[in-house]
């Protein structure tokens, strides 16, 4: 079980979350101009890799707030929370550690 | 050679062991086609490759040992009761093949047609079940409803009492459905395969996928060196988006941790296989004894071939409920397996927007049983370059027509 640290609670078991998948994929801003391509792309591609995966979560028997998480998924290991709405950290810098 | 009781007598009374069932050869400079991924569906590809087709020279190459990934991890359910009529066709156009595939590999894959009861525990599953017995039927495939008290004679260690959190109010079942030994089919195609001028080329992991400037594949970078192909058939299961990725092919698959384990060797106590999706519990008994039973997926997407513990916990907690007799009952093992799941919970089997490159993914949490039928029209596939009948439905361009094929919303769960 992972040990997932809220933003706005600090850590707490998994079990008190619920997964989100895929963060910063973006809807449309103006979705009645976009064509079929796009609409494939933000339903259903995903990265899917094998390494740090930026995901959303949301503290749903806490807080009750969704957060996004950097996590490296072959380890499981979780390197970075942040709130929703922060841009997107750099994976290369978490990946080495030089950010906290 | 071939398997029948007098080698078998032969082999005993020399008592020289078996000879080696296929080669391990190195890779030739070029091939015709060569599939990624030697697990059953990988084999069952080059198996039927050679056989309906007459396409020889080809190549299976492997990151680890061929069966060492989902194949090996699964828990051998085998059943074709699904909703939509697509799937339906595939589903059982794999169970037609398990019937005789012993017979067409002379190889025993302990294929048992014991049954496989899905119970109902709220009036939802009820609706659910039913709905799914009435187009089965309509599509030709045996699926029943049963009483508690028929699902009881049918699998008598089953609690059926009304007092416990989630009753059991009936069950469907479908009686050609059951198990087969997992390791056998991916031994039994590799044999076949081989046997036929298949490489399958283990401990060969693929590094990148090499194009032409026209963007049509011509090969594949291996551990082992670069290998040519005319065609390449990717059927790498939880790592399939890795390999698109080299392609810059984008999947619509996540890959999830899906967890397994297997209790002390006990007498026959369990006739049939019983699944419970609402409150995900899967089992069946083994012919070694051993209760094999399936956990859920977990909640994100890992590539970890581990899971967390509390996913197989409250797994365990349905199973007492359901079968109090194995309550004091010792668990031996217990792992995990990456699988690679689709939106709509249906796999993908045909071409992708490269030239020469055809991909058979996104089998999620139920590939294992249709292990011959996958191998069958991904065969085709890569034999004519389009689709079989069978799995032109299952195109990566569904995603963008919108043409899904719902299974998800058609089970509410995972299955």
């Amino acid at each position: 079980m992972l040990l997932i640290e809220c933003p706005y609670c600090g850590p707490r078991p998994e079990l008190e979350f619920r997964y989100g998948g895929e963060a910063h994929v973006a809807r449309a801003a103006d979705p009645a101009t976009v064509d079929d391509e796009h609409w494939t792309a933000f339903l259903f591609w995903r990265g899917n890799p094998k390494g740090l995966h930026f995901e959303r979560w949301r503290h749903a028997s806490g807080c009750g707030r969704f957060f996004n998480c950097a996590r490296d998924t072959v380890s499981d290991v979780i390197v970075k929370t942040y709130k929703a709405g922060e841009p997107k950290p750099d994976a290369a810098r978490l990946m080495t550690g030089t950010t906290p | 050679m071939k398997f029948s009781a007098l080698a078998l007598l032969k082999q005993a009374l020399s008592g020289e062991p078996w000879p080696e069932q296929w080669r391990s050869p190195e890779p030739k400079p070029a091939y015709d086609v060569v599939i990624v991924g030697a697990g059953g569906h990988g084999l069952a590809t080059a198996y039927y490759l050679a056989k309906e087709h007459g396409l020889h020279n080809v190549a299976v190459i492997e990151k680890g040992w061929l069966g060492g990934g989902n194949t090996g991890r699964n828990t051998t359910i085998i059943r074709s009761n699904y909703l939509w009529e697509e799937s339906q066709k595939l589903y059982e156009h794999a169970v037609k093949l398990w019937e005789g595939l012993s017979q067409e590999l002379n190889y025993n894959v302990m294929y048992s047609p014991r049954g496989v009861m899905m119970l109902a525990h709220t009036e939802h599953d009820i609706q659910s079940a039913k709905r799914h017995i009435h187009a089965n039927r309509l599509g030709g495939i045996d699926n029943e409803w049963l009483t508690p008290e028929e699902a009881q004679a049918f699998c008598p260690i089953l609690n059926i009492s009304r007092d416990i959190r989630y009753p059991i109010l009936g069950a469907a079942l479908q009686r050609r459905g059951g198990t087969a030994r997992h390791d056998a089919v991916a031994w039994g195609y590799a044999r076949g395969a081989s046997a036929l001028g298949v490489d399958i080329i283990q401990n060969c992991e693929v590094k990148g996928l090499r194009r032409a400037p026209s963007g049509a594949i011509t090969g594949v970078e291996t551990t082992k060196g670069f290998i040519g192909a005319k065609r390449v058939g990717v059927v790498a299961a939880g790592h399939t988006s890795v390999i698109m990725q080299m392609a810059d092919v984008q999947m619509p698959l996540e890959s999830y941790p899906l967890q397994a384990l297997v209790s002390e060797p006990v007498k026959p106590v369990m006739p049939c296989v019983v699944m419970s999706n609402t409150i995900h519990a899967y089992m069946s008994q083994s012919d070694k004894g051993e209760l094999v039973i399936g956990a859920g997926t977990d909640a994100y997407t890992s590539y970890s071939q581990t899971g967390g513990l509390h996913i197989s916990a409250h797994t365990l907690d349905a199973i007492c409920e359901l079968f109090p007799v194995v309550r004091r009952m010792k668990m031996l093992r217990n792992w995990g397996g990456i699988v690679d799941v689709t939106p709509d919970r249906s796999p993908i089997i045909g071409k992708t927007p490269v030239e020469g490159l055809f991909v058979n993914c996104g089998w999620g949490t139920g590939g294992f049983k249709a292990t011959p039928g996958s191998g069958h029209v991904f065969a085709w596939t890569l034999a004519k370059g389009e689709p079989h009948p069978i799995n032109a439905p299952f195109s990566l361009d569904r995603f963008r027509t919108g043409r899904l094929i719902d299974e998800a919303a058609a089970a509410a769960v995972a299955h």
